[in-house]
């Protein structure tokens, strides 16, 4: 599957496009199919993403999970402070990406 | 220290209202990423792997109390409680809101900061030695003409848009501790025969993907033609500079191809051209300049003794204090590479209390290193038991300067777009492995890299490790034989390479030949350099055996 991606404009966030807007959660990201470049631009221009750009995704049992490790570290944060993480109170929050 | 004048005030503040106009453009739309991307990079405003990036410039390495204590507010206020201390001797914040950046620099103006040179094709905030003004070694104190550097190439109209980035680096003794030759222009303050000051120029030098040690191209250049051998050097570079490809546009790539001497020929003439143009700044204004760096008040007569009873305060001494050019005073770097910790970064009240501490224990003066770790280059050697236990209390007494634990780690890919590998928790496995045995082990100075960037010196550590991306799966190259100082020396990959758990185990078999090896007093890198890679290979890469 391919999914989108970007940083919110105003704050930095990494996001997730879930098929009707930006998410925070990696899990909600919606497949893109061949329109990725499309919407990326359409949400660039209405200022409600930076930067964004298509990657390849793939379904586990937690949901969407990014293909690539890089990806994969954007949407847990660093893995070296997972108390800086979305899901901080969850200490297994990173064994999906490395 | 430097204070501004009213010149730099403005200068700051005007730049500070410039940018806050430029985000308000971005924001409201008026503006495109596109357009915005290269007025933020000039403003040290990064977009990076969680949020954006803001380094801020610490103009070579040195800090006052207050500036100190506004990093740590920054941090807190705008940030996660925590900065970065980097090689170039700045400071990241990783978690940057772009509404937010604007007034960021307005606070850090209040104490004559910024982030103005810290991006971009410009020259990039000047580095020096971290014990400048203390060092019993130093043939003058470099911060001034290092200040003088800065105001030069501070908005320069002709070096804006260099081919590349632009690093240079001024040093004043025979120890090199700023890595001065692999610098773009390395600056080493030099007495000649007749005692008058000079400059001698390195040029070329540099790490990245094609990593290079500047040549000397000219020993020795009258310090009152500093400024303008170095536009000369500039503009050289800036004529004939390649603009078609960034992998080939930085100045050791021209000074490669181009020649040593051939280069060095053209800005000779560029030279004895600039000297009929009377471009060097006044000799007031160094003279204005040299009067903020005055010594402070030191007290005369004080005792050299220092009460060394407390086992792990004397190994602190022993490590991570350096002499002194005053009877009775030291200075003494807090590290910030804790066993296990991530290298170089400090919690807002580190940082505070560092502020605090450099108030009470080192006449309001901190320096921040290129390895990462904060100085406090004047303090009393009567004071300096009291000093460490408040940092030990917070976390920053460890006694590791140089030590296999004291490890130069970029952000990697914990933080970093451009990082193929993580860096820090291959440092940190590494500090927590090697700690038994660092003291034993003595002087070794390992390095890490995310990428082919080098943020992290790789090349230039006694050991050296490259993170490179391997389809997917993160990999690391172990170098061996890197040195910085004035014996640079760049290192050389050992062979295939490792996964995260076999880099380790790579550096503790590298570090265990070394030990059963060495000779005397040898250091790692000496015994390296005496014996050569092949016996290290050998033992880095033998099988194990398993009995049964």
């Amino acid at each position: 599957m391919k999914i989108l991606t970007g940083n919110d404009l105003k704050t930095g966030a990494v996001t997730w496009w879930d098929g009707q807007g930006w998410s925070l959660h990696v899990e909600d990201a919606a497949d893109v199919a061949e329109h990725g470049d499309e919407i990326a631009a359409r949400e660039n221009a209405a200022r409600r993403v930076v930067a964004p750009y298509v990657i390849d995704g793939e379904v586990a049992a937690e949901g969407v999970r990014p293909a690539h490790i890089k990806d994969r570290i954007r949407a847990l944060g660093p893995t070296v402070r997972l108390d800086l993480s979305l899901k901080p109170a969850e200490p297994d929050a990173g064994t999906w990406v490395i | 220290m430097y204070q501004y004048d009213q010149f730099d005030q403005a200068m700051v503040d005007a730049r500070v209202a410039e940018f806050r106009d430029q985000v308000r453009r971005r924001l409201d739309g008026s503006m495109s990423e596109e357009q915005f991307r290269p007025l933020r990079l000039m403003n040290g405003l990064y977009l990076q792997l969680h949020a954006y990036m803001l380094r801020v410039a610490v103009p070579y390495g040195t800090l006052n109390s207050r500036q100190m204590r506004m990093l740590g507010h920054i941090a807190d206020k705008y940030d996660r409680g925590y900065g970065h201390f980097t090689t170039r001797q700045n400071i990241q914040y990783n978690w940057i809101k772009l509404e937010d950046a604007p007034d960021i620099l307005a606070d850090l103006a209040t104490v004559e900061m910024h982030a103005i040179q810290t991006s971009g094709n410009c020259i990039r905030n000047t580095t020096s030695d971290q014990y400048a003004g203390a060092a019993a070694d130093e043939v003058i104190d470099p911060r001034p003409y290092a200040e003088l550097i800065r105001q030069w190439s501070t908005f320069h109209p002709e070096f804006s848009y260099l081919p590349r980035k632009f690093k240079m680096a001024v040093i004043a003794s025979d120890i090199d501790r700023a890595a001065m030759k692999l610098h773009d222009i390395g600056i080493r303050l030099v007495r000649n025969a007749q005692g008058e000051l000079g400059a001698a120029f390195y040029v070329g030098g540099g790490m990245g993907r094609t990593p290079m040690i500047a040549p000397c191209i000219r020993e020795f250049v009258p310090i009152d033609q500093m400024i303008t051998y170095s536009e000369a050097c500039l503009r050289v570079y800036n004529r004939h500079g390649r603009r078609d490809n960034k992998y080939k546009a930085r100045i050791k790539i021209l000074v490669h191809e181009m020649g040593k001497d051939e280069y060095t020929r053209q800005v000779e003439e560029e030279f004895a051209h600039l000297l009929t143009q009377n471009i060097e700044p006044p000799a007031a204004e160094l003279e204005r300049i040299q009067g903020y760096f005055a010594d402070p008040a030191f007290e005369n007569g004080l005792s050299d003794a220092i009460d060394r009873a407390d086992p792990d305060f004397a190994l602190w001494v022993d490590n991570n204090c350096v002499a002194h050019k005053r009877p009775g005073y030291i200075a003494a770097t807090i590290s910030l590479k804790p066993v296990g910790g991530i290298p170089g970064d400090a919690t807002s009240d580190q940082i505070r209390l560092m502020g605090d501490l450099a108030r009470e224990y080192s006449f309001d003066e901190l320096r921040v290193t290129h390895a990462q770790n904060i100085v406090l280059p004047h303090v009393r050697k009567a004071d300096l038991y009291a000093l460490w236990q408040k940092l030990d209390a917070a976390g920053l007494g460890t006694a590791n300067l140089d030590l296999v634990g004291d490890i130069i780690a970029c952000p990697g890919l914990d933080y970093c777009t451009l990082a193929n590998a993580r860096s820090i928790p291959v440092a940190q496995e590494i500090s927590k492995r090697m700690a038994p045995k660092e003291q034993e082990i003595g002087e070794l100075k390992l390095k890490i890299s995310g990428c082919i960037n080098a943020c992290g010196h790789h090349h230039a550590g006694h050991i050296g490790i490259l993170g490179v991306d391997r389809k997917g799966v993160e990999n690391y190259q172990l170098l061996l034989g890197g040195c910085e100082g004035d014996d640079t020396s760049l290192g050389q990959i050992t062979g295939p390479g490792f996964d995260e758990n076999g880099i380790v185990d790579a550096v503790e078999k590298a570090t265990n030949f070394y030990l059963a090896n060495r000779q005397g007093d040898e250091r790692f890198l000496d015994t390296y350099r005496r014996i050569g890679m092949a016996p290290f290979k050998e033992a880095i890469y033998a099988k194990e055996t398993v009995d049964g």
